[in-house]
């Protein structure tokens, strides 16, 4: 009995997931065309799910209104136009390059390119900050302290 | 190079100085790209007297306001006393845009609601909302059953409000409820602005 309730209980999460939007035309292609586009249109309610994830009454009117577009016989970028008119770039999960994103589009390489330079800068003043080589007598004291035969100097103590 | 040890405290105060002003800007309040342009047309029936629809042509000539609002709209309770108190001495008229009063309600099954049956049910709960909530600031509203005329305003939450000139050209638009504070700042100076101009 108890086992029931557990899985039971686990498995209420998943009830949720009994009403997907279900497709409402009955031509399989241009719903296809339909949900295509939408996964690309973000929805304004729930702002991080797209108008084909989004169970929101926005969202559903805005697929309808994107299924009557394609049948009245617009093709997608007269429908993205349509509602970018009304809601703006917002809607569009991949925003167009303009003034206000140049940021957005450009930051990532700009991010880029300035941690290299840097990299560039501190690799090129290690190199230069590098302590001279070793002459033949400090060659000759080193050798000597591997071998275990050297007496500590003076400084090793101090 | 002695206060290298810094930097970091630096690079922290920067991205604290972001995020906390990111932290202001409210994801909510999406930019209308509506703003300057023409009010989107429409000729519907009218909330109130049934013979007669209204359109935003009728109002040429005047600056007004246009609220989205509808029953179900938990928001619009807390915005109506506002409005009500507004329309007592406002200087401009404000139209009510009832937003899918019927099938916007989750609690409603409305498959195979025919139009008149539709418009009907929507004018008698819109109707009896505004008598429970403290009476009707709008000079007309609009009733937009299936929230046609909403996508056309770029609506996506009710309530919402546009301030629309005298040329029929939208020229600000507030989202979310109008506060005594949000009226008095920033509605108020923008209709006197119009105003003025003509």
């Amino acid at each position: 009995m108890r086992r029931l309730a557990l899985v039971a209980a686990l498995s209420l999460p998943f009830a949720g997931h009994a009403g997907e939007a279900a497709p409402v035309a009955d031509d399989p292609a241009l719903e296809e065309r339909v949900m295509r586009l939408s996964h690309d249109l973000r929805c304004l309610v729930c702002q991080n799910q797209s108008i084909a994830e989004s169970n929101a009454p926005l969202a559903v009117d805005l697929r309808n209104q994107v299924r009557e577009q394609f049948l009245a016989g617009k093709d997608e970028a007269a429908v993205v136009d349509y509602l970018v008119a009304r809601y703006g770039d917002f809607v569009l999960y991949l925003p167009p390059f303009n003034a206000t994103t140049m940021l957005l589009w450009l930051g990532p390489a700009l991010l880029l390119v300035a941690g290299a330079g840097w990299l560039g800068w501190r690799l090129r003043r290690r190199v230069r900050e590098a302590p001279p080589p070793l002459s033949a007598e400090e060659h000759a004291r080193a050798a000597a302290l591997l071998d275990g035969t050297a007496k500590p100097s003076q400084e090793s103590r101090s | 190079m002695k206060a290298k040890f810094l930097v970091p405290l630096f690079i922290f105060l920067l991205l604290a100085g972001f995020l906390g002003y990111g932290l202001k800007l409210n994801p909510r309040e999406v930019p209308s790209p509506l703003i300057g342009k023409p009010a989107p047309a429409f000729r519907v029936p009218q909330l109130q007297a049934e013979d007669k629809t209204i359109a935003p042509e009728d109002l040429k000539g005047r600056v007004w306001l246009l609220n989205v609002w509808a029953s179900w709209c938990i928001s619009c309770r807390y915005e109506h006393p506002v409005l009500v108190d507004f329309a007592r001495n406002s200087p401009v008229p404000i139209i009510g845009l009832n937003y899918k009063e019927v099938r916007g309600d989750g609690a409603l099954d409305v498959k195979g609601l025919d139009p008149a049956t539709e418009l009907a049910t929507a004018r008698q709960r819109a109707r009896q909302w505004l008598v429970e909530h403290g009476g009707d600031p709008y000079m007309v509203s609009a009733v937009d059953l299936d929230g046609r005329i909403g996508i056309d305003y770029g609506v996506y939450g009710v309530p919402e409000t546009f301030l629309i000139d005298q040329q029929g050209v939208i020229r600000y638009k507030h989202i979310g409820p109008i506060t005594p504070e949000s009226l008095r700042d920033v509605l108020m100076p923008k209709i006197a602005e119009l105003q003025r101009a003509s």
